[in-house]
């Protein structure tokens, strides 16, 4: 948690005036016992109306300064909170944008997303209150007591006495309840993902006459949150009135005291009113600062949880290599690669050249390590074993930036971003020209997509590109990946959405292009891979064999096996 | 207000059973106010009897003090009492309703869950209970004893001395005002927050959601720059949001003060002309301190009451959404289920104004196969919800050996249909569970059985804990294809005389794949099956194929008859298949 608070740079003079406020305020606050002491001792027994009056009017000033000093103290503790939490945003984006893909599979979208929003707000909530209450309230407990020694010693025992029962009372039953209510979270948890899990396979359930008994578990689970909740509210039940108890035992006590110092000649009546009136704010205090105490430790939780993402050290290894243009050969040099945690590599032992220019199929199951293979060209992932060459030189010794600019890639997830079809497309390249535009499209077969949009290259894209089809989402996502022209062109099964015929067109046209880049189609239909210069079989993980379709079909077995389930011979002998 | 008042009839009638509970809570919260605010009466009793040196009454004092304790015990008591039936009270309904809303979705019809979010039902059965049973039983009793304290203080007020109760009256209204000044004010302030949040949160979703993308294309700077604008925008709505908002507790602060001194100087005033002793002052004082307390919490209950009831009424909307049509009184049944499966003048549709099936007519024999086919998205869950009577026909029969399904009993009807869905759903649990679900007395051989024939025995006996390891909620660690596995094996433990099968193939790899068709082979003897079929053998060898196209039926006969008459399915058959 402590690592944060270098986000607190810069908001030194608020943290110190916020708190500083604050405690103004509550010096003014604690006087007003001592005015009241005044006007009964004084202006009561002395009958001295004038007296009273002035004192009253002092008694509205003190509120009044009191009022300035506490808005003060709320506009900086505002001011740092919010100027800290925007600060520390920033960064944890930035951070995670330099995350490597490894680490992103790893901490998963909905963790991190989580960390960005709401674990950030509850930190923000929590130095907020923290800046106010956090000197405050023991300020008042204890310049209680201080102000109890100035009237009177024995009676200050008193005070002495019982705060620290107070503060017993208070913060054990906080430690007691605490893990009890991580227990009714859990149980809560349980609740829902019944709920939810009822719901997604609600067909399935009823298909076998579930619904008794899912009920029977259901009303299991409410029954042990219940129980749960009402072990944790009964302890919780007995703060407010065990301190209610206590505060009036020590009045007792004090009022006890306070007559035998009156009867001496030690102390005044007024005096013993400021007394009780001071155990009073005692009270009202440490409830607050309990409740202070439960939002510190949430933000704490929030913060540590933040600060773990902030500790990841992004492992993408970037060289200096920064080539100005590239030709696109790539070789794989007996290469294995492994992803995180996994007990067996993703990809073994694969070796091959890509030419520049030439289109190379990669196709295989699901699982077999399609992806894994054209991930590890423009350096997403490393290689565990083996080399990965482009031009001749290691991947990993290219600049990261600089390599992934003269490469495209189409992802197997056709992703648009909100914001106009032009924003979209300049992804590729931030200066091309329209008329670029237009010829990316045109060889992404995407021209009618966007003329068929209002507005044309400035046609909106909604969130997740849902105004799209999948078909029209992945054609201009190939556009976006052609604007750069690059040396190498990445297609990851990106164009299982299209039907055979514009799939056979898009081919042709990045083979006809000045220059074509070197292409990596990687499919699950062999009518895709099928006119390659050279097609890479895999089979969990492994090549199971590289050539063109003629030589595959004869002599590589589970290229057989793949094309004759999607061509099937009797089928090509009646076609 | 009327449909609010509607729903506080629905919630009483749940809080019923409560009643004694309840009654009991009001009772503890009534003598727990009367002796707290006794107290200060007492307190200033016993002040007023430490006049000053040499002439303190000790007896009085004592006396006092003894009423004291006995005032502090019994308030602390009977508070503690009240805390714990509240608690009582809340979580039980709580778990009522939840049970309730529970046992109610078991009996929607698909049509309702079908056409509501997930999330939103999730949210009904356990955000909006908790926010209702929190806000409204909490907000009631605070409620009940913030009122119950107002009443007291005045009435207590007013007795000793109606003068000074006078300006607590007048002057505490106004911390009311300004709270509420500000409340308005500020509203505006944090809907603009909310809604910079909202754009800020639906911008870190699709930054780091695609992040892989955004890093591909190198863009991380851009992305970057697009997050800090809208992020600075927030940083100064939130700052003037959160800000104006916390002016709230020192300006009210501010006119207790205000009530305070008031007190104090009429108090005071009295005093020296000596109709009123210093103790009474005491207790005023203490008074106006606790005075504004109970109204602002009321304010805040106030809303919170609001929203409580708002999130009642959409539980209860749950809770009220009609069920679907209930099990015939005397279910009819096949003698034995052989298979026959007849269907009549089928009219069905999701919504009336777009007719998908009509005058549907299909006679299979016990042990045929039917292979529904057509292009991705052309409905053919339609035809697996009519058979399995997840949704019923508008008009015409299903009849399964003869008997019309819609007047058997839904569970008896579904008994006899063994389904594999391409949403392959397994339950949190064991595996052995999931393969049981149909049959929970089956015995482990009958498991092992099962699992073998659905060639599931294999993997399932390398996992690390066997047929005992856990599964998550989204079927854990396992593959697609382990999963399709583990939902035959399910269907081949009741072994039932008819099938519904979806040939998943698109994740599924080439080996997995074939020992798929293999189980599937084995399930389907002897059996009536609907396939919803990809594969070519599959479809060739069915004895009747449904083509389907926009959810609608529109062609049925044999593979030959199909391609003769050269529609749909011929063009379909051409493009798919053929090369």
């Amino acid at each position: 948690m402590t690592k944060l608070l270098k986000y607190m740079k810069g908001y030194g003079k608020e943290c110190i005036l916020g708190p500083l406020f604050k405690l103004l305020e509550a010096t003014f606050e604690l006087m007003v016992p001592l005015v009241v002491a005044r006007i009964v001792d004084e202006g009561i027994g002395g009958g001295d109306s004038g007296y009273v009056v002035r004192m009253c009017l002092v008694m509205i000033l003190l509120g009044a300064v009191g009022l300035v000093c506490a808005v003060t103290a709320q506009y900086f503790a505002a001011k740092a909170a919010v100027g800290f939490a925007a600060r520390l945003r920033h960064s944890v984006m930035a951070h995670i944008l330099r995350l490597s893909y490894s680490q992103i599979d790893t901490l998963g979208t909905s963790t991190m997303v989580t960390r960005m929003t709401s674990d950030i707000n509850q930190v923000q909530n929590g130095v907020n209150l923290t800046l106010r209450l956090l000197l405050r309230s023991p300020f008042v407990v204890f310049g209680a007591m201080v102000m109890a020694f100035t009237i009177d010693t024995q009676a200050a025992l008193v005070f002495a006495g019982v705060i620290p029962v107070l503060c017993l009372v208070v913060f054990g039953i906080m430690l007691i309840t605490m893990p009890m209510y991580r227990r009714i979270q859990s149980g809560l948890d349980s609740v829902t993902s019944a709920t939810r899990q009822n719901l997604t396979g609600v067909r399935v359930l009823r298909a076998f006459r579930m619904e008794a008994r899912e009920t029977a578990e259901f009303q299991d689970r409410t029954e042990q949150l219940t129980a749960r909740q009402l072990s944790a509210g009964r302890i919780s039940a007995l703060m407010n009135p065990m301190t209610f108890v206590i505060v009036n035992l020590a009045v007792i006590l004090l009022i006890r005291v306070g007559a035998l110092k009156v009867d001496s000649g030690a102390l005044t009546q007024g005096l013993v009113v400021a007394l009780y009136n001071y155990m009073s704010q005692i009270l009202v205090e440490l409830i607050k600062m309990a409740n202070l105490i439960i939002n510190m430790t949430k933000a704490a939780a929030c913060a540590n949880r933040i600060e773990g993402i902030l500790e990841i050290v992004p492992d993408g290894v970037s060289g200096d290599a920064c080539p100005d243009t590239l030709a696109g050969k790539v070789e794989f040099e007996n290469v294995t690669a492994r992803y995180a945690g996994a007990a067996a590599p993703a990809l073994e032992h694969v070796s091959f050249t890509a030419e520049p220019g030439q289109t190379i199929g990669i196709i295989g199951g699901t699982g077999s390590g399609k992806t894994t293979l054209v991930n590890l060209i423009p350096g997403f992932y490393p290689a565990e074993s083996g080399r990965v060459r482009i031009d001749g030189v290691d991947v990993q010794a290219y600049d990261t930036v600089a390599l992934r600019e003269k490469i495209g890639i189409v992802p197997q997830k056709a992703v648009l971003f909100h914001g106009t079809i032009r924003d979209n497309l300049r992804w590729g390249n931030a200066d091309a020209t329209d008329d670029a535009l237009w010829q990316a499209l045109d060889t992404a077969q995407a021209r009618e997509v966007v003329k068929d949009k209002a507005g044309e290259l400035d046609g909106e894209i909604e969130q997740g590109g849902a105004n799209f089809s999948g078909g029209q989402r992945q054609r201009l996502t190939i556009a976006r990946a052609l604007v750069r022209k690059p040396a190498i062109l990445i297609l990851d099964d990106s164009a299982s959405a299209l039907d055979y015929a514009t799939d056979a067109r898009l081919r042709m046209a990045i083979r006809g292009q000045k220059n074509p880049p070197t292409t990596f189609i990687v499919s699950q239909r062999a009518a895709s891979v099928r006119y390659a210069d050279q097609i890479v079989v895999l089979d969990d993980g492994a090549v199971a064999g590289i050539g063109t379709h003629d030589t595959l079909l004869e002599t590589c077995p589970v290229y057989q096996e793949i094309y004759y389930s999607q061509f099937p011979k009797e089928a090509q002998e009646n076609g | 207000m009327d449909n609010q008042l509607a729903v506080l009839k629905k919630i009483l009638r749940r809080i019923r059973r409560y009643l004694p509970v309840l009654a009991l809570s009001l009772l503890l919260a009534l003598i727990y106010v009367a002796m707290s605010l006794y107290i200060p009466i007492l307190v200033g009793q016993a002040i007023d009897g430490i006049v000053a040196a040499g002439s303190v009454d000790f007896d009085l004092v004592a006396r006092k003090l003894v009423y004291v304790a006995i005032c502090a015990a019994v308030a602390g008591l009977s508070q503690w009492g009240m805390n714990e039936m509240n608690n009582r009270i809340t979580y039980s309904v709580t778990r009522d309703i939840r049970d309730e809303a529970f046992a109610h979705i078991q009996t929607l019809p698909l049509k309702y869950l079908d056409s509501h979010p997930q999330g939103d039902l999730v949210s009904r059965v356990i955000s909006d209970v908790d926010t209702f049973a929190d806000g409204l039983l909490m907000g009631f009793t605070q409620l009940f004893t913030g009122v119950m304290t107002i009443a007291g203080t005045l009435i207590l007020m007013l007795t000793i001395r109606w003068q000074i109760a006078l300006v607590v009256i007048l002057v505490t209204p106004l911390s009311l005002v300004v709270a509420n000044f500000i409340a308005k004010r500020t509203y505006s302030m944090f809907r603009l927050q909310t809604a910079i949040r909202g754009e800020q949160t639906a911008l870190i979703d699709e930054t780091i959601g695609e992040m892989k993308v955004v890093q591909a294309f190198g863009h991380e700077q851009a992305s970057l720059e697009q997050f800090d604008e809208v992020n600075g925008r927030l940083e100064a709505a939130s700052l003037r949001a959160i800000f104006f908002s916390s002016l709230t507790n020192p300006s009210t602060r501010f006119v207790n003060a205000v009530v305070y001194a008031g007190v104090a100087l009429t108090g005071a005033l009295l005093a020296i002309g000596g109709s009123f002793s210093v103790g009474s002052l005491t207790s005023f004082l203490s008074y106006a301190n606790q005075y504004t307390k109970p109204f602002n919490e009321i304010s805040g209950v106030v809303a919170e009451l609001q929203n409580a009831i708002a999130c009642a009424g959409r539980v209860f909307e749950l809770i009220e959404a009609p069920a679907q049509t209930p099990e015939p009184a005397a279910p009819q049944r096949p003698e034995t289920v052989h298979g026959a499966v007849e269907i009549q003048d089928l009219a069905f549709s999701y919504s009336p104004e777009k007719p998908l099936i009509q005058d549907f007519n299909l006679s299979v024999k016990p042990g045929q196969r039917v292979a529904i086919v057509g292009p991705t998205g052309c409905g053919k869950t339609t035809f697996i919800n009519l058979i399995m009577r997840f949704y019923d026909p508008q008009g015409g029969e299903i009849r399964l050996d003869g008997v019309n399904t819609r007047s058997m009993d839904r569970g008896e009807l579904r008994a006899s249909v063994g389904m594999v869905l391409q949403d392959t759903w397994l339950k949190a649990g064991t595996i052995r569970e999931n393969i049981a679900m149909g049959r929970p007395d089956a015995t482990e051989e009958e498991i092992l059985a099962a699992a073998k024939q659905a060639h599931a025995h294999g993997f399932i006996k390398r996992l690390p804990q066997g047929y005992d390891t856990q599964i998550g909620e989204s079927g854990g660690n396992l593959s697609q294809g382990q999963k399709q596995l583990l939902c035959i094996a399910r269907v081949m433990l009741c072994l039932p005389p008819m099938l519904i099968l979806d040939e998943a193939t698109s994740s599924i790899d080439t080996r997995t794949e074939i020992r798929i068709q293999k189980a599937f082979d084995t399930m389907m003897q002897g059996r009536t099956s609907f396939i919803v079929a990809h594969r070519l053998s599959t479809i060739r060898e069915a004895d009747v194929i449904l083509v389907m196209r926009d959810g609608r039926i529109v062609e049925q006969g044999t593979h030959e008859s199909l391609l003769k008459r050269g529609g749909f399915y011929a063009q379909l058959y051409r493009s798919q298949f053929a090369h």
